[in-house]
């Protein structure tokens, strides 16, 4: 009896998956023990939350997912302009809602909304796709990442934004279209800089030369290129490192534990945790590509794509090669809501691995 | 046009598509491996080493200064451990509740505390120089933000009385005035360092290594005796009081080593407060300022012609009739006394008297004479400010200059200076260095100014001077024989002479065995008689009394009979 109510709790769930998964979040807590002791519990606790989470989506069939992706994302759409007309500022930006009891922060939903509704879109429109899709769905897509570019938030916008175009660029446009839009990018480089926030523009900047301004806005990444440099090949050993101890690393829990990681862990502990990554994501594409609906596949392909993202962009950011953008390290750094979309991500990962045969026959 | 390839004919991922995704992403993670292997494999060391440049501080161990004693061993200056309380605005965010606790141990107004924690600078001290007991109490409310320090505060026991020999140390615990400052190279110590680990917030997390341990200041013995300067200062005061003087100072040496034994200015300050102190309270008279001395002047030329041989104590000299033409310009003296020997233009302070006899030498004569006693040059004593005084070269001296040298006119010194050139008469025509500090053993014999024999003349002269029939009878101290000279001298201001005197005295006692040279000068005396025999002089037997009753100095004179009522002879100006 016990047995079969165990059966029926991890029938859903995907074991190399959970195991990757588990192992990331060992990592975590390993990590966070050292930066940040006093918010191990409460990261459990989120941990457990963001479980749960993921193994209600991962019973919930993609058919079933198909049919909340629209409604999802317009009341993401919708949220987001509230929160451009009443959200609470907080450090400058305006990111949260104030809903009675809570405050949440859309931008977060859009993470995952963003690939389901154009993956709901493609599959829709899977037999007429022109032009016309094509720019609907650059519509679709423009519209909220605009309006999160504008909290501002750019580390969000940009995930948002990288989600859309993955699911864009799976769904077949032509390599031509791709060249030409490239092409346009590049060429509208300036004109994108010229509306680019002061403080966004002096982060790439700094990044091209942090000594330039070595107490102000060069600080986080000479600080965190230090600790990741003193770390060596074996590290400092845990909760050895005197940068991140001695509280030199900023935000050495959240954005920049990958700092603490690398002091203190070395080279070593850098190769795990890549290793980790790319197995989940080598895990995710293989998932995308067994996939058996346009829709499963696109999702899939796009929710592997966004880990991979999130986790190049905070490691390039801390270890100083790409500008400093509010976006954590996936798994690792301490914090709920990102952790939630997060697993969000994996069970849908784990739904349509399940459901790939049924849909099939 | 075709915008895309069919999805229709494919069941999976477009192939090529999901290959470049792989490989764009298998790229970028080599890319961050290779930048990692580059920053912790070949850059380790360099980076390590700016990372300890952050938390490897070099924390300096304060030397405790030395104390200051007199010579007795009493102590006059010394330093305490006190805190100082200081706060990283940033992170000191109190509770109200926390903030009055704070604000009432230190006392100090709630608002002033929370407008200091308001600032936007990353430290501010919140109180200095607490007592320990009080830090500690602070420490215990374990508040954010709010740390101590251990600093020193230099306390002078003595306060007013002998606050211009001392002087003071500064925040930085440096010496700045006084004694503090002439021998701060013994009184500082050398700081120790250790190697500590810091936080951001620049708490000490641990501590690594010691790199020099820290010397302690040596203590220091000073010459000063502190009985002899209690009398000089409460002396000094009482009699700047009743005159309604402007200020004064007073100078007590001893005779056989040359220390200086009392150094007392008016008006004078309290060095552990010195919230408002104004120039004049900290000025150092004896040293720094210069006066003309007037008749103090006339035994050294009176001495400079009995060693010339040129004159004998008995030689006549025709004062007669109280003035003297020299060139277009007239001397004068008080009265007209007629033929006077040498001894007694000493004792009557015949300002005619001195000038013929001044007229009798070489100008370089006169001029070594004054350069050997040690006017125009500096003492160089080590205290701030010290000054020679005017001795102009010899060569310009016109003759009415030198005459009125002779009586102490045209040349400038200061207290100290005159104090000491009185030692050749106190000892057999030698003139010893002063010395701030204790002697263990006095110096043998000084340099030698005049001889032996001179020495004594003069001095047989100056104790005629508080004879009755002198001019300052009132110097006298009952059994001992004493030896001294007044001076009265308009104020130079401006170049100008004015009505306003300075009024000094400097003498010797026992006349037989003279152990104490003292010098009294009184700056503008304005409540009767400005005369030096009658403002000056009674400090001096006042002093000289309690000092040589405190050193136990053999008297030398017989009890005294019934005054006299003789009036003093007045002295010339």
């Amino acid at each position: 009896m016990l047995r079969n109510l165990w059966q029926r709790l991890v029938a859903p769930i995907d074991p190399p998956l959970m195991a990757l998964a588990a192992l990331l979040l060992g990592y975590a807590l390993l990590v966070l023990a050292s930066a940040s002791p006093e918010r191990l519990a409460s990261q459990a606790l989120n941990m457990l939350v963001a479980l749960v989470v993921m193994r209600l989506v991962a019973q919930v069939p993609p058919q079933k997912m198909m049919h909340f992706a629209l409604p999802v994302f317009v009341i993401g759409v919708l949220l987001l302009i509230a929160v451009a007309l009443f959200g609470d500022i907080s450090k400058g930006a305006r990111r949260w809602l104030n809903i009675g009891f809570m405050r949440i922060q859309p931008s977060e939903i859009m993470k995952i909304a963003m690939p389901l509704m154009l993956a709901w879109y493609f599959q829709r429109h899977e037999t007429t796709l022109r032009l016309r899709e094509y720019a609907v769905a650059t519509l679709v897509l423009v519209l909220p990442v605009g309006l999160i570019a504008k909290q501002p938030d750019l580390g969000t916008a940009i995930l948002v934004f990288a989600a859309g175009c993955y699911v864009i660029f799976l769904a077949g446009l032509s390599w031509k279209v791709i060249a030409g839009l490239f092409v346009a990018a590049c060429a509208s480089a300036p004109l994108a800089w010229s509306l680019l926030r002061d403080y966004q523009k002096s982060r790439i900047l700094t990044l091209l030369d942090p000594e330039s301004d070595p107490l102000g806005k060069g600080f986080h990444i000479i600080q965190s290129t230090i600790a990741i440099g003193s770390g060596g090949i074996f590290g400092k050993g845990w909760g050895q490192g005197t940068q991140a101890q001695l509280e030199f690393i900023p935000e050495r829990h959240t954005d920049f534990i990958f700092a603490v990681l690398s002091e203190e862990l070395g080279l070593i502990g850098i190769t795990v945790l890549l290793a980790l990554y790319a197995l989940l994501i080598g895990r995710g594409l293989m998932i995308a590509a067994n996939a058996p609906t346009m829709f499963t596949r696109l999702l899939a392909g796009s929710i592997t794509l966004i880990f991979f993202t999130y986790a190049f962009v905070n490691m390039g950011m801390v270890s100083g090669i790409l500008p400093v953008v509010g976006v954590p390290l996936p798994f690792i750094s301490y914090g709920g809501t990102a952790l939630v979309t997060l697993f969000l991500g994996i069970g849908i990962l784990m739904s349509i691995h399940r459901h790939r045969m049924l849909v099939q026959q | 046009m075709k915008f895309a390839s069919s999805p229709l004919l494919s069941q999976r991922l477009p192939a090529w598509r999901a290959r470049l995704l792989l490989l764009g992403f298998l790229a970028a993670f080599a890319g961050l491996a290779g930048w990692s292997l580059y920053l912790q494999g070949f850059n380790s060391g360099f980076l390590q080493e700016k990372g300890a440049l952050r938390y490897s501080r070099v924390l300096e161990l304060s030397a405790t200064r030395g104390r200051i004693m007199d010579r007795n061993g009493n102590v006059l200056a010394v330093s305490t451990p006190v805190k100082s309380i200081w706060a990283i605005p940033e992170d000191a965010r109190l509770q109200p509740a926390q903030a009055n606790a704070l604000a009432a141990l230190l006392e100090m107004d709630v608002r002033e505390l929370q407008h200091k924690l308001a600032s936007d600078r990353d430290f501010v001290f919140v109180k200095r120089q607490i007592p320990p007991d009080v830090a500690d109490k602070v420490a215990a409310l374990n508040l954010p933000g709010i740390h101590d320090q251990r600093e020193y505060r230099r306390y002078y026991p003595a306060a007013e009385m002998s606050a211009h020999m001392l002087g003071f140390t500064g925040a930085d615990d440096i010496g700045q005035e006084g004694v503090e400052l002439a021998l701060e190279k013994t009184l500082a110590g050398k700081a120790g360092s250790r190697r500590v680990i810091k936080d951001r917030r620049g708490q000490v997390i641990e501590d690594v290594e010691s790199i020099r341990a820290p010397q302690d200041g040596k203590d220091v013995l000073l010459a000063l005796d502190d009985k002899i300067q209690y009398l000089a200062y409460a002396s000094l005061r009482q009699t700047i009081a009743d005159s309604h003087a402007k200020a004064g100072g007073i100078v007590v040496l001893d005779a056989k080593s040359g220390e200086v034994l009392a150094l007392v200015n008016l008006p004078t300050y309290n060095p552990n407060n010195r919230v408002k102190l104004s120039g004049a309270q900290l000025r150092n008279r004896a040293l720094t300022d210069t006066f003309e001395p007037g008749s103090t002047m006339k035994p050294f030329t009176a001495a400079l012609a009995l060693d010339k041989g040129k004159y004998l104590v008995d030689t006549p000299i025709q004062t007669a009739p109280g003035w003297l033409t020299i060139g277009n310009a007239t001397i004068h003296d008080s009265e007209a006394h007629g033929v006077l020997t040498v001894a007694q233009v000493i004792q009557k302070s015949s300002n005619i008297g001195a000038a013929k006899m001044a007229l009798s030498f070489k100008p370089e004569e006169m001029w070594t004479m004054l350069d050997s006693l040690g006017f125009g040059s500096p003492l160089k004593l080590g205290f701030p400010g010290e000054v020679g005084g005017r001795l102009r070269p010899y060569k310009n001296w016109r003759p009415i200059e030198q005459a009125t040298m002779a009586y102490g006119n045209g040349i400038s010194v200061t207290l100290m200076q005159l104090a000491r050139a009185y030692l050749v008469f106190a000892r057999n025509g030698d003139l010893l260095p002063l010395s701030l500090t204790r002697l263990d053993s006095p110096p043998l014999a000084g340099k030698p100014i005049f001889t032996e024999q001179t020495a004594h003349e003069v001095r047989a002269m100056l104790e005629m001077v508080v004879m009755p029939g002198g001019t300052a009878p009132k110097a006298k101290v009952a059994g001992y024989r004493v030896a001294g000279k007044t001076g009265t001298a308009h104020k130079v201001e401006g170049g100008i002479y004015v009505n306003h005197y300075v009024a000094s005295f400097v003498g010797f006692a026992p006349a037989s065995d003279p152990r104490l040279v003292i010098a009294v000068m009184i700056d503008e005396p304005s409540g009767g008689s400005y005369y030096g025999g009658d403002v000056a002089a009674p400090v001096f037997s006042r002093v000289m009394a309690g000092s040589l009753r405190a050193l136990g100095v053999e008297q030398d004179a017989p009890p005294m009979q019934a005054a006299v009522a003789v009036a003093p002879a007045k002295e010339s100006m």
